[in-house]
């Protein structure tokens, strides 16, 4: 008798009826636009204010040096004393007051520079101030040594390595960027979905054990069954979740952006402005352009296939050792010591995937931990967008695959035995015994 | 072969703890049989494995002369000691679950599901959840689950406990009525007067053991030692209980009468009948009270064990 799809049925429908699931379906797409909106508004609040700065400079070196931008107008004070210069920035509340002392000669310069204010200055201030000082006085030092200063801007240059891979294959900055961008997004989703529903699928059980159910339901159907229907049905109630998440916050946020006219792109991933990095010397156009192109340069048929088999294959035996974590304790307290060991290689992953993989993707230590079951689906799936060469995905898709029936036949050991067992605290000692029972 | 379920030399190790030994039964079709033994005996391990919930060790059990296998899940209706319910799950939604699982269609469930709904006069349950029924409640719901399918086997296990006198007698009424249907019923306890009231057949299991089993007339019969309540009204009383003690062995005896000078145990031998007993005590006294002392169950159970 196949009870498969009737267990799974009433565990997805449980789920999804279930009161803190449906709120935090809504609610959390809800509160992750609120916050990126505050959090947009805010930045952009803050880039709104106009600070005066006011320069004193005794030697003249640095006239016509700083330019009014959009959030900052410089004021230079000419002939005034020290004294007089506070007095009157304090007078009219400017940001604050930098000041060259004279010097002797322009080497003398460096020690004579300062900045007074009324509270300690930002550090992004200080630093655009030096590189501005710092530039100009190359460049009169430059001139000093008989250097004009057209031959100075003749020397600027502007390197971008074209890269080419030996079988004619281009791509370029912007092309790992992207490739990083797609594993990482892979890699991590995978992460936070063994994470939370993982915990669900655990919770499920133990609920099954605590409410003494189980008894009935096992003189039913195999607990194999049980467990599989466990773990298919609260990722497809999972999965549901998900889509919702993601319709519902792609609608919410151009909604808000909509009606606040909050330009979303101030909010920047670190991903995001590293893209904006590599293509700060070119136009709009021709960034957008780099971006199809390098998306379009991805493996994206091997992309989908891997990211499909990986994540369902990771997900599963994940799933089947939270089941067996369920099984093995009474309530979730107990849960900590059996968590450490799950968590540990994904959280492993985790870290190999985001310094190492970004390092070089073909590397040793991204290579082998592509490959180890618990590591690999992260790892690989992270590694993927930079080309990896077939075999290597089958192979490791095979140990990944074989790891979980092993897993699967260890969690179900646990279970048939673990959820009969109340009001012990179980060891890894006695769980271990369980296994030849 | 008129035994529905046949244990054979059934024996279970978890770990170097040994839970049954070579444990034998046979369970007559139609009869309810009493499967007794203190806590930790080993009761619930042999269930389970009637279940197959666990595997024996070594052994075999047959049901209707067939080894055990998956399709027997639908011949048999298990009502575990430790029972419960989804909490958050609708009564009706929960019973067409449990009873899919047993291998009902879900109009079949439904239709009797309805039967038994009104038979309890709990139709108004169907939309409530598990959580707000009291926990005499979920038993009852629990009860119906466990025999929609019309299992031929019944196991019970302590299916009186959390039931008010009212309503044990009425799941009572409904077991003694599903064996009179033609089901043969399993049935675990520690309470020895259900035992005396239902069981025809009993086997005690203890310390992993089967130690005693049989019909319980039968065993009864075994036990009983001979032995005879006497209640008399006689105007010299010392005088007839001195003859008594001459001739019989005399045990106190404390049963409540209204108005009997002597009230005696007396034990005979096997060469004396009871008509022999009760000629030599008419002729001393006026007999009011003769009654053959039977074992109940309860002492045959502690005897049994303590002699173990």
């Amino acid at each position: 008798m196949n009870h498969l799809p009737l267990i799974v049925k009433r565990e997805y429908i449980t789920k999804v009826r279930n009161k803190s699931f449906i709120i935090m379906t809504f609610l959390s797409p809800l509160i992750m636009i609120a916050l990126i909106a505050v959090v947009a508004y805010l930045s952009q609040l803050n880039n709104e204010k106009q600070r005066s700065i006011s320069i004193l400079d005794e030697t003249g070196y640095l006239s016509e040096v700083f330019e009014d931008t959009e959030h900052t107008n410089y004021t230079y004070l000419n002939g005034l004393s020290l004294e007089d210069a506070t007095t009157l920035v304090k007078e009219k509340d400017d940001y604050g007051l930098l000041y060259i002392a004279k010097a002797n000669s322009l080497d003398d310069v460096e020690g004579h520079v300062k900045f007074y204010s009324e509270d300690s200055p930002s550090l992004s201030i200080i630093s655009g101030l030096e590189r501005q000082i710092e530039k100009r006085l190359k460049e009169k030092k430059l001139e000093l040594d008989g250097v004009t200063m057209a031959q100075i801007e003749a020397s600027q240059t502007d390197i971008e390595i074209a890269q080419e891979s030996f079988d004619g294959q281009k791509s370029s900055k912007i092309d790992n960027i992207v490739k990083l961008a797609f594993g990482g997004a892979a890699g991590y989703l995978l992460f936070m979905f063994i994470i939370i529903y993982g915990n669900m699928i655990m919770r499920s059980v133990i609920e099954e054990k605590t409410s003494r159910i189980i008894e009935v339901i096992i003189s039913s159907v195999k607990p194999i069954q049980l467990m599989m229907g466990k773990i298919i049905g609260t990722s497809l109630a999972g999965i549901t979740q998900f889509i919702i998440w993601v319709i519902l916050g792609g609608v919410l946020l151009f909604v808000v952006s909509a009606i606040f006219g909050i330009d979303l792109g101030q909010v920047q991933s670190p991903q995001q402005e590293m893209v904006n990095q590599a293509m700060q010397a070119e136009g709009p156009q021709v960034m957008a352009e780099n971006l199809i192109t390098a998306i379009s340069n991805l493996p994206l048929a091997n992309l989908i296939v891997a990211f499909l088999f990986f994540f369902i294959g990771g997900y599963l035996l994940y799933s089947s050792l939270y089941a067996a974590i369920g099984a093995a304790v009474d309530n979730e307290t107990d849960t900590q010591q059996f968590m450490l060991p799950i968590l540990m290689p994904l959280i492993l992953a985790v870290y190999v995937g985001v310094f190492t993989v970004i390092e070089d993707p073909h590397g040793t230590v991204s290579t082998v931990f592509s490959f180890i079951p618990l590591t690999s689906p992260v790892v690989m799936l992270m590694r993927i967008p930079f080309g990896v060469p077939v075999w290597q995905q089958i192979l490791s898709l095979v140990l990944l695959i074989g790891t979980f029936v092993l897993a699967v036949w260890f969690a179900a050991k646990i279970y048939r035995v673990g959820i009969l067992m109340y009001g012990k605290k179980p060891s890894y000692k006695e769980i271990f015994k369980w296994l030849k029972y | 072969m008129n035994d529905l379920l046949v244990a054979n030399s059934v024996s279970k190790n978890f770990g170097n703890f040994k839970a049954l030994n070579e444990v034998s039964i046979a369970v007559p079709k139609g009869s309810i049989f009493g499967l007794l033994g203190p806590n930790g005996a080993g009761k619930t391990t042999l269930i389970r494995i009637i279940n197959q919930i666990t595997m024996p060790d070594t052994g075999s059990v047959l049901l209707d002369g067939q080894p055990l296998k998956t399709e027997h899940i639908r011949d048999i209706g298990y009502l575990p000691e430790e029972r419960g319910l989804y909490k958050s799950m609708k009564v009706g939604e929960q019973c067409l679950y449990l009873a899919q699982l047993k291998g009902l269609t879900k109009t079949e469930a439904k239709n009797r599901l309805k039967y038994w709904f009104d038979k309890l006069d709990i139709g108004d349950w169907w939309n409530k959840k598990i959580q707000e029924l009291s926990k005499g409640q979920a038993q009852k719901i629990q009860f119906i689950v466990t025999v929609l399918h019309q299992p031929k086997l019944l196991i019970f296990d302590e299916p009186f406990s959390g039931f008010d006198p009212i309503n044990a007698n009425l799941i009572k009424d409904e077991i003694l009525q599903l064996r009179d249907e033609g089901a043969t019923v399993i049935f675990s306890t520690h309470r020895m007067e259900s035992v005396e009231e239902l069981c025809d057949h009993i086997a005690l299991i203890h310390k992993s053991n089967k130690i005693l089993d049989g019909r319980l007339n039968d065993i009864k019969r075994q036990y009983k030692t001979n032995t005879f309540e006497v209640g008399m009204a006689s105007l010299q009383p010392d005088k007839v209980c001195a003859e008594i003690r001459e001739k019989f062995e005399v045990l106190p005896a404390t049963f409540k009468n209204l108005n009997d000078d002597i009230k005696l145990n007396i034990k005979i031998d096997q060469q004396t009948s009871p008509n022999d007993l009760l000629s030599f005590l008419t002729s001393k006294a006026e007999v009011h009270h003769f009654m053959e002392v039977i074992p109940s169950a309860s002492d045959i159970f502690i005897q049994t064990i303590k002699n173990n």
